[in-house]
């Protein structure tokens, strides 16, 4: 019984996540981590793909879809397509340059990256940053299934045509 | 009825025998696998009543939050949650499951038999239904509230516009409550035309089955619309990914629209024909007459039934259609004015003919019959395709809809409730009481509701959180809310005499209106068994005739539950015919069905969960037995 | 009665500036005449069947529960055929009642379809977003296209075709004083005709559920005479004002070095964002977010500050912009007549 207790009351706060509508951000709560960028692919340890900290827009849907909405209105899929990446790398992809902890790719999008990854930093609000950062990881399914949407209302690309397959170079 | 007589029992060793074999079973699993159509019906109506007051809850909220101009009680997406709410408990989880569930109660005992045709299936169906409505109110616990509106118009409540799983819950819910409905539809058609007592030919059956009937029929035809609409177009493609309302992938969103509303239009009638078989008969009853004019009556009955299958459109008339089919909906849309009209000239020639008793029921209908012409003037307004052009979407469409519904099916409602109350109980009303319900229900229901006629001309649209001052909305909307909470009052009213009654009311004898239907026939409340002896109807109103015409049924077996099987059309004797007992697999398939599909809303993989539980709750339910043969 | 006379009471508050009653075009007051003439036919029959329903009531039955059943349930052969009569006569004139609606319907619905010749008659394109309309007034000269936002203008006496379409949701588009309803459907282009036959200021709004801004997502309709809108025309063509004042120039910097660009156009200027309202003539609008708040300084600043306060869920984004340039870019945007 107290089982099916406690499940409920996780349930429900995993509910509570993934409907909420902040539709007056407050300024983040988090302090962004410092630049913890790298310029080599290596790394030390596994694959690092685990959302170790929270953020605050972790597994919710508004958040994602939202996010999904500014990818196109700032013009993201001039670069990186839809996710599959062009001229700019792809956001599907297992090993990221820069890290693909939630405070990483805040920094990205904030900050930019060399070789062509403008700053946003100034440009857009914090709240649509972590937008993106959910939606950006909701692409590469590390966001709960539950929250991202499955499709958006636009024409569909084949998901296997933008995948990268094993043995590809990157780009 | 001599070809049934075999030997006659004694009376008191039968009614024993009757009493054990129709016996609920005790105990939790005893109380899961209640298989008689009183107990359900019961079930039925008291849970649906339990979700009319969530929506009214629900309706006091808007109010409030529309009482003032840029009110700030509800924000846009609370509002926008609790006006889907609203609108999808009355609809799916109110309405329509309350007509069933009295007609579950009563069309048996109307028709003279002993249980609806297939008990099990009944109570799945209400299984099913109590699931549907626990989804939705549990996901709301959990804040997974849809919010796209009772219609979930596409691309708004699709995958982009409607994030999170409320619009997921919204459209499973409404799997479930239309599987209650259809389970009530076929079940009550065949009880309908095979289960009659002998002698009662369809045009001796009473008023309110005829209703029930047609009803049931449009229920076939409706409910698989709206499972298309919501499951196969709208589940699908937020679920899986499909791209049936799409317009970039060549899908369609007025495909939507226009399945929708070929469930939606008729969905109103299904809510309403009932009510107007109730009305037919508490104002027979009361006038002490029979209704006037019955063949034309079920005429008119099958006629609603076929036309309201023709206007959906006029639902839809702004999105732009082509003029010629738009003229057509708009005369298709009149011509059910002529089939309603002439129910109301019936009853007016009935009660002009007959000898009125202003009972509460009867307090009800009038209310009834004041409110539907008016909500059926509006109607006629927005059939015709100017005038809808300028009040689809305003508060005026809001209070026409409410006239017709709120006056078309919840004041019959009260007024079987009146009527019907010490059969299902065995205690009266308090008719005092129920008088100052009725009055304040019927003032505060004309002060809520006219104002929006106007504030819709004066362009107040619908479905809005909140309207700046200057538009001069507030002070109609301020009389609105408090309308509402009148309307509230004597809803209180209401039920504080339903518990008084209960436990303290004026003990009632079987006949306490001098009726002359079957259901008058027994006792009040009625043993599980309905009747001891099957009636034979040689007439309308077989109550009404003298007692030496009175016959019964002899010679069905009473160690089993027997019923006796009459023809179609003129309810000769065919065959007698055991119906299953209790059973608690109806419970568990439902179980399993419902794990399924509450699954599938997250992962498609509980599709194969729910189709495995559902074989195994199957196999149960159909696993061979012994007759029920056994002596108490 | 209460209600009704309450209802009097509060009418005298009620606004004609969205209204289906106030028609100000010719296509608003011939459906406006179809409907008083629904409403007087309409009203009359409900009178009669409810003064009919409460005869009965009137008369005293004392003793019925006395008499025998028997004699109580049949009336005599005669008074059902007088009532059988009575019902067949009511059933005839409601058809005929009916049929004469639908025609009287049918013929008003062709009249305000359209006018018969498109000569003399401008194109509208109108196009609904989450929560605000998109205007552009189609020209096969390309430079003399104009796109602006929330405020459509007409010329006084021309019939004007509205073109429809959206660009994510089902919106309707409603302006009660001149014509009846329209669906915005994406993917489709509906049609509407409007013609305002006298000047005025007319407020519309959406009318389909669109989402959580629904309620704030009106637009303005300016009738008026030729010559006017010729002349608004001609300026609304026109790229945006240079800055005339060291603030203005200032302001102009904020904008193009914000996020601002990233949505909104200024012709002119390199600010070219297709996103949101094209601002190029902003300060010429009387409202600010599609009829939510009077266009002036002091809103300007408070909806650019914080747009998720005052229309909560907005697309318009909470841009950083420093606070001593705040002021700098309301003078600038406020300066583009």
């Amino acid at each position: 019984m107290r089982f099916i207790a406690i499940g409920c009351c996780l349930l429900a706060l995993a509910a509570c996540t993934r409907e909420r509508r902040d539709l007056r951000p407050a300024p983040a709560d988090l302090v962004v981590l410092g630049d913890v960028g790298r310029q080599s692919e290596l790394q030390p340890g596994g694959r690092n793909t685990q959302a170790a900290v929270g953020y605050p827009t972790q597994g919710n849907a508004y958040a994602i879809s939202e996010g999904q909405r500014l990818f196109g209105w700032y013009n993201c899929t001039g670069c990186h397509a839809h996710g599959g990446g062009a001229i700019g790398p792809p956001l599907i992809k297992d090993e990221w340059i820069y890290g693909a902890e939630p405070a990483n790719l805040f920094d990205t999008i904030v900050k930019g990256r060399p070789n062509g990854m403008p700053a946003w930093g100034g440009k857009i609000p914090e709240y649509q940053v972590w937008q993106l950062v959910a939606y950006v990881r909701s692409l590469n399914n590390l966001e709960p299934k539950s929250a991202t949407p499955v499709r958006s209302d636009e024409i569909q690309q084949d998901p296997h045509a933008i995948l990268p397959k094993p043995g590809d170079s990157p780009k | 009825m001599s070809t049934l007589i075999t030997e006659r029992i004694p009376e008191a060793a039968e009614q024993d025998q009757l009493e054990w074999v129709w016996r609920n079973q005790r105990g939790i699993a005893g109380w899961f696998s209640v298989t008689t159509h009183q107990q359900i019906g019961k079930r039925y109506i008291v849970t649906a009543f339990i979700f009319l007051l969530l929506g009214g809850l629900e309706a006091l909220l808007m109010r409030l939050q529309l009482a003032a101009p840029d009110n700030t009680v509800l924000g846009p997406a609370r509002y926008n949650q609790i006006f889907t709410l609203h609108g999808t408990t009355m609809m799916f989880l109110f309405a329509v499951p309350v007509m069933e569930g009295i007609g579950v109660y009563l069309v048996p005992l109307m028709l003279g038999t002993r249980n609806v045709a297939f008990p099990r299936l009944n109570a799945f169906g209400y299984w099913m239904y109590l699931a549907g409505g626990l989804l939705l109110y549990g996901a709301a616990l959990a804040n997974t509230i849809p919010d796209a509106g009772w219609f979930a118009y596409p691309p708004l409540s699709g995958p982009q516009f409607s994030p999170g799983k409320g619009v997921d819950v919204w459209a499973q819910m409404i799997t479930f409550t239309e599987i209650s409905a259809m389970c009530v539809a076929t079940e009550l058609i065949v009880t309908i035309l095979r289960m009659r007592a002998p002698g009662m030919s369809l045009n001796r059956m009473p008023m309110y089955c005829w209703s029930m009937l047609v009803q049931s029929f449009m229920v076939i035809f409706a409910m698989p619309a709206v499972m298309v609409a919501s499951t196969v177009f709208l589940l699908n493609d937020r679920t899986i990914g499909t791209h049936f309302v799409n317009p970039a992938e060549g899908g369609d969103p007025l495909l939507y629209q226009h399945v929708f509303w070929f469930f939606g239009h008729p969905e109103v009638y299904i809510i309403f024909l009932p009510a107007l078989g109730m009305v037919s008969a508490i104002l027979e009853t009361h006038s002490r007459r029979g209704v006037f004019g019955y063949p034309a009556m079920v005429l008119s009955l099958v006629g609603n039934g076929f036309i309201s299958f023709g206007l959906w459109v006029h639902h839809m008339f702004a999105t732009g259609l082509p003029q010629i089919g738009e003229a057509y909906f708009t005369a298709a849309s009149m011509m059910i004015a002529v089939t309603s009209g002439i129910q109301i000239f019936c009853w007016l020639a009935t009660v002009w003919s007959g000898r009125l008793r202003t009972t509460a029921a009867v307090h009800f209908v009038f209310g009834f019959i004041f409110i539907f012409v008016m909500g059926g003037m509006t109607g006629v307004m927005l059939a015709s395709i100017p005038l809808n052009l300028q009040a689809h979407d305003t508060f005026f469409v809001v209070a026409h809809f409410h006239y017709v519904l709120i006056g078309g099916a919840l004041f019959p409602l009260f007024g079987a409730f009146h009527h019907w109350f010490p059969k299902l109980t065995g205690r009266m009303l308090d008719e005092k009481l129920g008088k100052i319900a009725f009055w304040i229900l019927f003032v505060g229901f004309n002060l809520t509701f006219f104002p929006m006629h106007i504030v819709g001309l004066y362009g107040m649209t619908r479905r809005i959180y909140t309207y700046p001052a200057e538009m001069g909305w507030g002070p109609m909307n301020l009389l609105a809310t408090v309308g509402a909470f009148m309307i509230a009052a004597g809803g209180a009213i209401f039920i504080a005499n339903v518990m008084r009654s209960l436990r303290r009311g004026p003990v009632a004898d079987s006949d306490p209106w001098e009726g002359g239907t079957l259901e008058w026939a027994t006792s009040s409340p009625p043993a599980n068994y309905n009747f001891a002896h099957l009636p034979v109807v040689a007439d309308r109103y077989p109550l009404w005739s003298p007692k030496e015409d009175r016959g019964i049924v002899v010679g069905l077996r009473n160690d089993r539950r027997e019923v006796l099987v009459t023809t179609t059309l003129d309810a000769d004797p065919q065959h007698r015919f055991v119906l299953p007992g209790a059973s608690i697999w109806p419970f568990l398939t439902a179980l399993g069905a419902s794990l399924g599909l509450v699954g599938s809303v997250f992962s498609f993989s509980w599709y194969y969960v729910a189709t495995v539980l559902g074989m195994i709750g199957l196999i149960g339910w159909f696993w061979p037995r012994e007759p029920l043969e056994v002596e108490p | 009665m209460r209600c009704t006379t309450l209802a009097i009471l509060t009418a005298s508050a009620l606004s004609a500036q969205q209204s289906a009653v106030d028609a100000a075009g010719s296509y608003a007051a011939a459906i406006r005449s179809l409907g008083t003439f629904f409403l007087i036919l309409l009203g009359l029959i409900f009178l009669i069947v409810i003064a009919l329903a409460l005869i009965p009531l009137t008369r005293r039955h004392r003793g019925i529960e006395q008499e025998p059943l028997e004699q109580t349930h049949q009336p005599s052969h005669g008074t059902e055929t007088r009532l059988g009569t009575m019902v067949g006569i009511a059933t005839a004139v409601t058809i005929l009642i009916l049929f004469g609606l639908v025609v009287a319907s049918v013929s008003v619905g062709k009249s305000i379809a359209g006018p018969s010749t498109h000569a003399n008659s401008i194109a509208v394109e109108i196009t609904g977003n989450q929560w605000w309309w998109y205007v552009r007034y189609a020209n096969l000269d390309p430079s003399r296209i104009v796109v602006t936002a929330n405020e459509l203008h007409i010329p006084v006496g021309r019939p004007v075709m509205i073109r429809g379409s959206s660009n994510d949701v089902i919106h309707s588009f409603w302006v009660p004083n001149l014509q009846g309803k329209r669906d915005l459907i994406p993917s489709r282009i509906t049609t509407l005709w409007l013609q305002a036959d006298r000047p005025g200021r007319y407020r519309g709004q959406c009318a389909e559920f669109c989402g959580l801004q629904h309620a704030h997502m009106a637009l303005w309709v300016v009738a008026e005479p030729a010559v006017q809108f010729e002349s608004w025309m001609t300026h609304q063509i026109e790229p945006s004002v240079a800055p005339s004042s060291p603030d203005e120039q200032r302001g102009k910097e904020v904008f193009l070095n914000s996020g601002c660009v990233l949505c909104h156009a200024i012709q002119g200027t390199p600010a070219n964002g297709q996103v949101g309202p094209d601002l190029t003539h902003f300060a010429s609008r009387m409202t600010l977010a599609a009829g939510t708040l009077p266009n002036n300084k002091g809103n300007l600043s408070g909806w650019i500050a914080d747009p998720q306060t005052i229309k909560p869920g907005t697309k318009m984004a909470t841009v950083p912009v420093k606070s001593e340039d705040m002021q700098p870019l309301i003078d600038y945007l406020e300066s583009l007549r």
